[in-house]
């Protein structure tokens, strides 16, 4: 079992042009899509951050597949185990601030009744 | 007889991995960690975007038609990039100095772009003293400014070594670190099109 680096694109010398052609149009066209969700109605107000984050999500997946070469192969598991801690960190980061902020600011009292209390 | 054959391990069936698959490696383990670095400003960001202290909010800052053309630099840029690297590894040079070339054009326009922002924005008062939002906002983007501003850097100095010490072994792993950084800053640029402009001028 061979290993490959990131960045790394085995295939024939020709096809990795196509590659990154391909990874570009994908890119390309959900970009597109982000925009036009973020602007016009097509999607119900209050699911447009939804739709935009999976679109952003998916955009990111390109990119790595495509331009960073990550897959899925045999060849590529240490760079994919090493995402996937990357991914678990991030998730933690992001999710717990937003979890222990959100339950922080909707149990504090407002700044007013704190300078009542401190008198 | 092998130490690993002495303690009985299996034998990998072949060698250590060749330098180029490690220092990638190792290059992916540091964009990972950097990912990760700017997860805490999003989480930052996410979790102070409303509090704009009775100033400007994203919606009266951003505009995105500056957001698409700074987009599009950005991922031509990353495109450019990448055929740039193809061009080397075939040794064809005069190729790779034009796609990096176009690759410093399309990052410097970019950087140009977002600086103009942020001074249009200082000049109408909305620094990044001015609300919690800005704070959270100018550590972010300039951040990522930043990360663009040292990724320029290194592409002048890449090159200057390519012309130096022609595509040598050691020259080709540190252009492909470079692609790795200057395709995980266009990742990045995508989570802050998306959550903090697309969202924010809603």
């Amino acid at each position: 079992m061979a290993e490959k680096s990131p960045g790394e694109d085995q295939g024939a010398p020709r096809g990795s042009v196509a590659l990154y052609t391909v990874g570009l149009v994908f890119a390309l066209l959900l970009t597109g899509a982000s925009f036009l969700v973020s602007q016009t109605h097509w999607l119900w107000g209050p699911g447009v951050p939804a739709g935009l984050a999976v679109l952003a999500i998916a955009q990111m997946g390109v990119h790595l597949v495509f331009f960073l070469h990550i897959s899925t192969g045999a060849d590529n598991t240490n760079n994919v185990v090493a995402l996937a801690f990357g991914l678990l960190v991030v998730t933690l980061v992001v999710s717990g601030s937003l979890w222990i902020m959100g339950h922080l600011d909707a149990n504090m009292l407002p700044a007013s009744a704190i300078m009542e209390m401190q008198r | 007889m092998n130490a690993r054959a002495a303690v009985g391990m299996p034998r990998p069936d072949s060698g250590p991995a060749p330098t180029r698959v490690v220092v990638a490696y190792g290059f992916w383990i540091f964009l990972l960690s950097d990912i990760i670095m700017f997860s805490a400003l999003f989480a930052a960001y996410a979790v102070l975007y409303r509090q704009t202290a009775g100033g400007p909010s994203g919606h009266d800052l951003f505009d995105l038609r500056h957001v698409a053309i700074e987009t599009m630099s950005l991922l031509f840029s990353s495109y450019a990039c990448g055929l740039g690297l193809l061009a080397v590894e075939r040794r064809r040079l005069s190729a790779f100095y034009f796609y990096f070339a176009l690759t410093f054009a399309l990052g410097a326009t970019f950087l140009g772009l977002e600086l103009g922002e942020f001074s249009t924005m200082l000049a109408h008062g909305a620094g990044p003293s001015r609300s919690a939002f800005l704070s959270a906002f100018f550590s972010l983007v300039g951040l990522h400014g930043l990360h663009v501003s040292a990724g320029l850097l290194w592409l002048v100095f890449m090159v200057a070594q390519t012309a130096y010490r022609g595509p040598r072994d050691f020259v080709r792993r540190r252009l492909l670190c470079f692609s790795l950084f200057w395709h995980a800053l266009d990742i990045i640029w995508v989570a802050l099109m998306s959550m903090v402009y697309l969202m924010g001028a809603r």
